[in-house]
């Protein structure tokens, strides 16, 4: 074999392998990446479909209720304009509190309720996670603008309801 | 006061390191020995100066002088004492001067260990380390200041973090710290053969046991983070695929592929070049490692915004390292040659594909990381890459390049042929493939991937021993022929099968771990993989600084007692944090872990998880086995003697250049 010829070869194997390798990253990005959306998106209905997604906001005040069983949790997140129920089968992390922070993982079913199949509320006490903290800056925003543009009418009511 | 000595150590230790950053690299070239002695002084005054910093810092945390900002921050008067001393790098100022510390070691090290190098050589090392720690230094006097004060000083502090409050955290960063600066001797030995400009056998041969001992510290730091996820979280993942993990496994990955391309560069002087650039790679990965994590960036882009002078000092830092290194690389670099030929059945061409895997994964590693960093920062909107995509990647990188595992002992250097290699491992394949298809079968449960990782397994721990067999070869005493083989044979041997060992433990908790989360109330019993559990209920017990609910679960098997479990959920009396504290009974073949949820409101009852993880300990034993392999190949005798043969082998190696160029 010419040094030409194996020179070749290592290159175009190495090329080949390089190549490989992108496709499955590409693949693997496409088919695994969590969009993140905030529950006013969720109500205005821009939310993907039968697709895992994530939300974040609050876990509204006095909204947790436990089934009999123990484990099936229901709450709703908020970002202080809109707000969204979420059902939850399984054991909720140690920093989970009404009032606190929130993250969590799953599809939304029957139209209007969030079946997560994962719960996020990680660090410590007074941690925000960045979604929520996201959202919640969104929301404000929004209600400033409608505020403005309605002359200064009390914005929670014209968005909310 | 005593703030304050530490405050002036670090400004005088920031001097020193100017002072060791420049006279050595400009005595090295002027060749000028007095300028060039200079290197080992001003290191061990430079590490005296930084004890004494972080000695005066020590000091601020064991006698709760709540006057110093980050003590405040980091401790409390409640806290227990080893875990006050712990607290020193439970944030990102102390953390700094920690990995300032552990640079100041590694230099006075390499000053006291190198004493056959060639002065010019040690000259350069110390001082590229010099300016090293001259970029950490800045960075902390100028943003990060450990010793800045709080006026008036707080009445008490806000206390560590309860998730930090444990054995395996205290060990867990100075070990990994240890991995990260390592990887800066490696480095160093890097840019200083090429500002020399003299890149051969003998300098990978110098750099080598370097590295090794890197790359064992790192190994360790990963393992004791992954058990302290495992015992501390609470549910019982040992590997979650979270940035601040990714952020410790680049450096593992680079460093790995470097490990092997050093030994090619030692042994056949080839990929000289390639093994320059896995250097500069490790350490910058290491840099990025250590900034990702304490500058609080990964938890949000806008923590560069809250607070602009670190994170532009840290690009900047960044930017200068990698971008230097890169510069002199592409300048020097031509001079190098390319070294050694070899055919395209070799051993080095197995270990070049063994790099070209690993800096593959670490790349998708890096993409998955830092690929919602960039979306966020360049206004895409928020997203979260997770497990699934690495594993994904990371299955289809990772089988391959263990199968190779088991080829690159075999094969020859320089030439091998495939029919001698199918020869001997034709059977190592049939055999392999027969365990695969059948051991999952008996175990109850059979998956493609199951099946993949025995595979897997079973071929490196079989590979290894026909290569053994083939080594002590011969007639006579076992004992002797056993000692044919150098130790650096043996250390290879072993790690590799802590990969394997590795393997069992992640296959086997993957395809059979029991997990269930269930309500359980006084007198309940629940049945999890053949175990029985039982819950008695919870008491209150008291803590040093937390309260805690602890729950008794006795666990028996066909009616006999196998052992009791006390769970508990803690209370942190001074940041009223709840924090899970799961029990373990660990075992050869399975783990019984429990924890407590939260209890049912209104009745005795409590959500707990109960988990059998089959084989989980492997996962770190064979962590463990790797590490050991490191550290018996760097005890190898030909590193203990190159002081006298050094010379020799430098000549050895240019001859070898000659006969294959």
């Amino acid at each position: 074999m010419t040094p030409r010829k194996k020179r070749t070869i290592f290159i175009v194997g190495g090329l080949a392998l390089v190549g490989a390798a992108v496709g499955l990253v590409l693949f693997a990005l496409k088919n695994n990446v969590s969009l993140y959306f905030t529950p006013t998106q969720v109500y205005k209905k821009e939310v993907p479909e039968n697709r895992s997604f994530r939300i974040g906001g609050l876990v509204e005040k006095g909204s947790l209720e436990r089934d009999k069983d123990g484990l099936t949790v229901r709450f709703r997140i908020t970002d202080t304009t809109n707000t969204m129920k979420v059902v939850y089968v399984g054991i909720l992390p140690d920093l989970f509190k009404e009032g606190k922070g929130v993250v969590a993982e799953g599809k939304l079913e029957d139209g209007n309720t969030f079946h997560a199949s994962e719960v996020l509320a990680k660090h410590d006490e007074n941690y925000m996670p960045p979604e929520a903290a996201d959202a919640i800056k969104k929301a404000k925003a929004a209600k400033a603008e409608a505020a403005q543009s309605s002359n200064g009418a009390p914005a929670a009511y014209s968005v909310t309801k | 006061m005593i703030p304050e000595i530490g405050n002036f150590a670090l400004i005088v230790a920031l001097f020193l390191s100017i002072l060791q950053g420049a006279l050595p690299i400009i005595g090295a070239a002027r060749n000028n020995s007095v300028l060039m002695g200079t290197a080992r002084p001003i290191a061990v005054a430079q590490f005296l100066i930084v004890t004494v910093a972080i000695v005066c810092l020590v000091h601020a945390f064991v006698s709760n002088d709540f006057s110093v900002l980050y003590v405040a921050q980091h401790s409390n008067s409640q806290l227990p004492i080893q875990y006050r001393v712990a607290a020193l790098w439970g944030g990102h100022e102390g953390s700094l001067l920690l990995w300032t510390f552990i640079l100041t070691i590694w230099t006075v090290a390499v000053a006291a260990f190198s004493r056959h190098l060639p002065q010019e050589m040690l000259s350069r090392v110390i001082g590229v380390m010099g300016l090293i720690s001259t970029g950490f230094l800045l960075f902390m006097l100028l943003t990060s200041n450990p010793f800045d004060r709080l006026l008036p000083a707080a009445m008490d502090g806000q206390d560590l973090n309860p998730l930090l409050q444990d054995p395996g955290l205290v060990a867990h960063p100075p070990m990994l710290y240890m991995g990260y600066v390592g990887f800066s001797v490696a480095f160093s030995f890097a840019l200083s053969a090429l500002l020399g400009g003299k890149l051969d056998s003998t300098w990978a041969r110098w750099s080598r046991p370097w590295t090794t001992v890197a790359w064992v510290f790192l190994t360790v730091g990963i393992a004791l983070g992954s058990m302290w996820a495992y015992y501390e979280l609470g549910w019982g993942g040992w590997w979650f695929w979270d940035p601040v993990e990714n952020a410790s496994f680049m450096p593992w990955l680079a460093g790995t592929a470097l490990i092997h391309s050093l030994a090619v560069t030692e042994k056949r002087a080839a990929f000289k070049s390639w093994t320059v650039l896995l250097a500069i790679a490790a350490f910058s990965l290491s840099l990025l490692g250590t900034f990702l994590v304490r500058s609080g960036v990964l938890t949000s882009v806008h923590a560069f915004a809250t607070d602009p002078k670190r994170g532009i000092f840290i690009l900047t830092f960044l930017v200068v390292v990698i971008g230097s290194s890169l510069l002199l690389f592409a300048w020097r670099a031509p001079k190098i040659g390319l070294g050694g030929k070899f055919d395209l059945i070799s051993r080095e061409s197995m270990l070049l594909s063994n790099n070209v895997l690993l800096a593959v994964a670490c790349a998708s590693v890096f993409l998955g990381t830092l690929y919602p960093l960039f979306m966020d920062a360049l206004g895409f909107g928020k997203l979260s890459v997770g497990p699934p995509y690495f594993n994904t990647v990371f299955v289809p990188l990772m089988a391959p390049l263990v199968m190779m595992m088991g080829l690159g002992p075999i094969a020859r250097w320089k030439h091998a042929t495939l029919p001698d290699i199918w020869l001997r491992i034709r059977w190592a394949l049939v055999a392999s493939m027969v365990i695969a298809v059948l051991l999952p079968l008996v175990m109850g449960e059979w998956t493609p991937l199951i099946a993949l990782g025995i595979l897997l397994a079973a071929w490196v721990v079989i590979t290894t021993v026909l290569d053994l067999r083939k080594r002590i070869a011969g007639s006579g005493d076992l004992v002797q022929r056993l000692k044919t083989p150098s130790r650096s044979y043996y250390g290879m041997q072993l790690a590799h099968l802590g990969i394997a060992v590795f393997i069992i433990g992640v296959t086997m908790v993957k395809g059979y771990e029991t997990e269930r989360d269930v309500r359980m109330d006084v007198g309940d019993t629940v049945e999890a993989g053949g175990y029985q559990f039982r819950f008695d209920g919870v008491i209150d017990v008291p803590g040093p600084n937390y309260t805690a609910s602890q729950g008794r679960v006795v666990v028996s098997k066909n009616g006999k007692v196998v052992t009791q479990l006390f769970p508990e959920k803690r209370t942190y009396s001074v940041t009223g944090m709840p924090m899970t504290e799961a029990s373990i009974e660990p075992g050869f073949t399975r783990d019984l872990y429990v924890s407590l949820g939260e209890p049912i409101p209104g009745t005795t009852a409590w959500a707990v998880r109960v988990y059998i993880k089959p084989f989980v300990d492997w996962i770190w034993f064979g962590c463990l086995m790797m590490a050991i392999g490191g550290g018996l190949s760097i005890s190898d005798r030909r590193y203990r003697i190159h002081a006298r043969k050094a010379q020799t082998v430098a000549t050895g190696g240019e001859l070898l250049k000659e006969k294959t160029a």
